[in-house]
């Protein structure tokens, strides 16, 4: 019988880079992310896929990724919170945020602004019901959401 | 729009504080540029991962690490008895019989409670240390399990033999004389059984550490999350058998910790020994089940034979009730919560006749810990509930029931029974505004309206106090050996050679904002404007900044937080006024800070030295300065507030300074044939003193209400007969989400603190007021479906369902004896 196999080189681009990596089968996508390629804005608040705190965009769908191996990434587009403001830049959506008080320890804030991005791009106007429908994948523990609605309709708004 | 913030506040002097300006923190936050501790990685570390006791109640036989040391990759492990060999246990603050509990940092010979860490495995990766801690063999024999207080109370298993009794700490608080209040009150209510459950806020980010060893000079240094590092390292250094000078904490940003963060030591030892026994750093990131199995709950506590003197009037004379607290497994903070209550003995009432007989028990479960409103929150619950069901059962208004008995704004400052002193506030004006931000005038028709719809609708009102501002001395009313006593916080503040204005605080923001308020109010003191203010992220015990009780905790930040920085800033002040008043030729009265300058008043443009000229001459240029004369444009101040001692006799003294007032306002819906309640309408009023940063200080309000949103309606800690905790994640402990939250609205209004710096009250815990509303509202609801009395803090539809099907066996639970 064959050796198992334990580690396989993916092939991706992260926000924008196209990377090679040699990763074991089973490491999940937030810890490739995080402690592979360091880009440690992608936060872990559960064990359990319910908290959305991992939240990135693969081929420009939300998709938490403490629910995704990394070898099951091979192939895709994955950005996260880094790749918002690569051009150093903040989003309307990252602005928004600062201006209504959207985040107290910001630990939540990258998988609220990966869901809240991609909710805005397939519905850029959305209504305060809208928005909570499409947050409803992300704990914050801080904020009671209401100033994290807010921003994400003013953004809307504003568009 | 959301939100309506309703001002009746006085007109704040133009400056920064009072100001909503944008949050400094927040930059870094939306870009994922934050560091938080699991962000940092040293060259050649180990990752941790604890095995776990599966049974709530066993003798631990025997621990074989022999299979996971062989697994390549793997470092190390620690089990308990090492931990017994090489450290003492923790300091226990209790007198006996708790005092004699021992407390180590991993389970010796026998385990307490479900998840509790039995042994502590190093490895090269996360993945292989988890492996690695699956081949570790524990041998159980299981021991019978106690799950029930009053059971615990019985002693006929006893969770610690050192102790010989469940019973952590008991004492009779008495104020007053509540045998005559009762005898003479024309009407005595009586309530047998009131139930505050557990539940925490846990906190997004889970708890952890990266620990490094120096073998040179025997220091530890934690990378952490820690909240209160100042009395962990209390706890650590000396069971480490070590100075405190020796651990070093470390804390960048942290993702929330409302008190879950404070009994972390535990954990830290254990991580301390595994560093030194490597030589290499070591990382331990908490799971999710393992935070909610084995971290922090809140205090779950019984109130049990209430009796309270009500007069025809509805003037309301005293109450008594014995208070059974369950604790869980260790004490730890404990027996804290046996005092931290009677910072607000009589709520916010009048009643000058108490008596409080509380005991606290250990039973199997999860350890409890500080949780946001900790302590005093199961106690405001407790008068709001009596509140509430005297109204209920006397026919009385439960809105003029409380106008009648609040303190009065025109008795403030008032002395409680037990010494304690509310500082402001105007309680009935703030139950106003809330009541017409929930338009209560229309409540009755708009009951009829949902009872057209087949639904059940009801009024709640939460009336809360967020006292902060601790004093330690409390802790002698438990212990009159402890030597505890007062409270402190330092800070820093400097001018740096190209004029940067930088400081370093003592405290340990877990997402309040402490970099903005705190150059808030550095740039007012300054003249110049916080975005020139410098305020180092998070906590250093290297920078000296820190004093005994630092921490972030209690509701205390705006007093001694704050205190600290405005007093540190204003010898800065003094100091720069004195170097330009000497440079520039001219009296210091005539010197004014502004704009980054120090000028002249009314003088001519160029009499005026930029910070940067101030600070290059005090760290660079000062050989014209002459020898008596010796700025150091850097300055350490420590906040120390009075509190006099308490009376350990009478069992009085200010136990805390200021008191936020909030009082929240609810409507519920209930869905009568599944018992789902859904809160259509909210408001929160909060006054807290003088707001520094009034968009923070909401901020803090719609957080508080959320965690109370979901502990009366479903986070709830359950636990099966055998000690198991059925909603050990976030599946089963559902915490609010977008969907579940209400639009919330908010007011405020601001009595400033005569005692605080600033005028400004710590606030951000708000007392539960969530949980006393919703509980408020849902008995009002249930009023024309049998009249059921809510007699459980946490009402999930099950409950509430039930309470439809038989609200007898909930009253029965409550009478009335009437002259």
């Amino acid at each position: 019988m064959a050796e198992p196999v334990t580690s396989r080189t993916v092939s991706l681009e992260v926000n924008g880079e196209q990377i090679e990596y040699d990763v074991p089968t089973r490491r999940l996508l937030v810890h490739f992310l995080r402690d592979d390629l360091g880009l440690t804005g992608t936060h872990i608040g559960c064990d359990t896929g319910n908290c959305g705190a991992c939240t990135v965009h693969v081929d420009g769908e939300a998709v938490k990724s403490c629910m995704l191996l990394a070898v099951q990434a091979d192939g895709t587009k994955v950005s996260t919170v880094e790749g918002l403001a690569a051009d150093g830049e903040l989003t309307a959506l990252q602005q928004a945020f600062n201006e209504h008080h959207a985040l107290q320890c910001g630990y939540c804030t990258p998988g609220m602004l990966m869901s809240a991005t991609a909710l805005l791009a397939r519905n850029p106007h959305p209504t305060e019901e809208d928005v909570r429908y499409g947050l409803q994948g992300n704990i914050c523990r801080c904020t009671g959401y209401v100033n994290i609605v807010e921003a994400v309709v003013a953004t809307g708004g504003k568009g | 729009m959301m939100t309506t913030v309703t001002e009746q506040a006085r007109t704040l002097e133009k400056g920064f504080v009072g100001q909503s300006i944008p949050r400094k923190e927040d930059n870094r936050l939306v870009q994922g540029q934050g560091t938080f501790f699991d962000d940092v990685r040293r060259h050649g570390m180990g990752y941790v991962h604890f095995v776990r006791s599966p049974y709530a109640h066993a003798k631990i036989v025997s621990i074989d690490v022999s299979k996971a040391l062989e697994l390549e990759g793997v470092y190390g492990t620690i089990t308990g008895d090492e931990v017994a060999i090489h450290t003492d246990p923790f300091f226990e603050m209790s007198v006996e019989p708790g005092g004699n509990i021992k407390d180590y940092a991993l389970a010796v010979g026998r385990v307490r409670h479900m998840g509790e860490p039995v042994a502590a495995v190093c490895a090269a990766t996360r993945e292989l240390a988890r492996d690695a801690a699956e081949l570790i063999e524990v041998e159980y024999d299981e021991l019978a399990v106690l799950v029930d207080a009053q059971e615990a109370l019985k002693d006929e298993v006893v969770l610690h033999d050192d102790a010989g009794s469940n019973v952590v700490w008991s004492g009779v608080f008495d104020w007053g004389d509540v045998d005559a209040a009762l005898a003479e009150a024309d009407h005595v209510v009586k309530i047998d059984k009131l139930h505050f459950h557990r539940f925490s806020s846990t906190p997004l980010e889970c708890a952890g550490a990266l620990v490094e060893y120096d073998k040179g000079t025997g220091e530890w240094t934690l990378t952490c999350n820690h909240q209160m590092p100042g009395v962990g390292a209390i706890w650590m250094a000396p069971a480490l058998r070590t100075g405190i000078d020796k651990l070093r904490f470390v804390t960048h940003d942290i993702g929330g910790g409302f008190g879950n963060k404070i009994c972390l030591h535990p954990q830290y030892v254990v991580l301390c020994l595994m560093a030194r026994k490597l030589g290499r750093p070591v990382q331990w990131t908490e799971w999710r089940t393992d935070q909610h199995t084995a971290n922090a709950h809140g205090n779950e506590r019984w109130f049990l034979d209430v009796e309270v003197g009500v007069m025809k009037d509805g003037t309301m004379t005293g109450f008594k009730v014995k208070a059974l607290d369950d604790c869980g497994a260790f004490p730890r903070y404990e027996p804290l919560g046996c005092i931290i209550w009677a910072q607000v003995t009589p709520g916010m009432y009048g009643w000058r006749n108490i008596r409080v007989d509380f005991t606290q028990v250990c039973t199997n479960k999860s350890p409890v810990s500080p949780n946001r409103g900790y302590s005093r929150m199961q106690h405001l619950w407790l008068t709001e509930r009596i509140i509430d069901i005297v109204a209920g059962e006397l026919g009385l208004d439960p809105v003029e029931i409380r106008k009648k008995n609040y303190v009065k704004t025109e008795q403030m400052p008032y002395e409680t029974p037990n010494g304690c002193v509310y500082d402001s506030g105007d309680y009935s004006a703030a139950l106003d505004i809330a009541l017409e931000l929930i338009d209560a005038g229309s409540i009755e028709e708009r009951r009829k309206d949902a009872a057209a719809r087949g639904k059940l609708l009801g009024l709640g009102i939460g009336s809360t106090l967020d006292s902060g501002t601790n004093n330690f001395g409390q802790s002698t009313l438990l212990n009159p050996e402890l030597q505890f006593s007062g409270n402190n916080e330092a800070a820093s503040v400097k001018l740096d050679i190209f004029g940067e204005v930088v400081v370093t605080l003592g405290t340990v923001p877990q997402g309040q904002g402490h970099e903005t308020t705190a150059a808030q109010v550095v740039a007012d003191i300054l003249g110049c404007s916080p975005d020139q203010v410098n305020v180092r992220r998070g906590h250093d015990t290297w920078f000296n900044s820190h004093a005994g009780f630092s921490g972030t905790y209690a509701s205390q930040f705006a007093f001694t937080g704050l205190g600290a920085v405005k007093g540190a800033a204003e010898l800065v002040r003094d100091e720069m006024i004195q170097l330009a008043a000497a440079v520039l030729q001219a009296p210091p009265e005539a010197i004014e800070l502004s704009e980054g300058f120090a000028r002249i008043k009314d003088g001519p443009p160029e009499a005026a030295l930029p910070f940067m000229a101030l600070g290059a001459i005090v760290n660079a240029n000062n050989a014209f300065l002459p020898p008596e004369f010796n700025p150091t444009l850097n300055h350490r101040y420590v906040c120390r507030p009075y509190f006099g001692m308490v009376d350990t006799e009478k069992k009085t003294g200010q136990l805390t300074l200021t008191y936020a007032t909030q009082i929240h306002a609810a409507v519920v819906e209930i869905d009568p044939d599944t018992g789902e309640v859904d809160v259509v309408d909210y408001a929160a009023v909060d006054d807290c003193g003088v707001r520094i940063n009034p968009q923070i200080v909401e901020g803090q309000v719609h957080g508080a209400t959320a965690h109370a949103i979901g502990a009366a309606l479903h986070e709830d800690f359950v636990y099966d007969e055998a000690g198991t905790l059925l909603t050990a994640n976030f599946y089963d402990y559902h915490v609010p989400h977008a969907m579940d939250m209400p639009p919330l609205r908010t007011g405020a209004m601001e009595s400033p603190s005569p005692v605080a710096p600033l005028g400004a009250k710590g606030m951000g815990e708000g007392g539960g007021g969530g949980i006393h509303c919703i509980c408020s509202a849902i008995q009002d609801a249930l009023r024309p479906a049998g009249g059921a009395i809510v007699y459980d803090s946490c009402n999930p539809a099950h409950r509430v369902w039930s309470m439809l099907q038989d609200p007898e066996s909930t009253r029965a639970n409550v009478s009335v004896a009437s002259k």
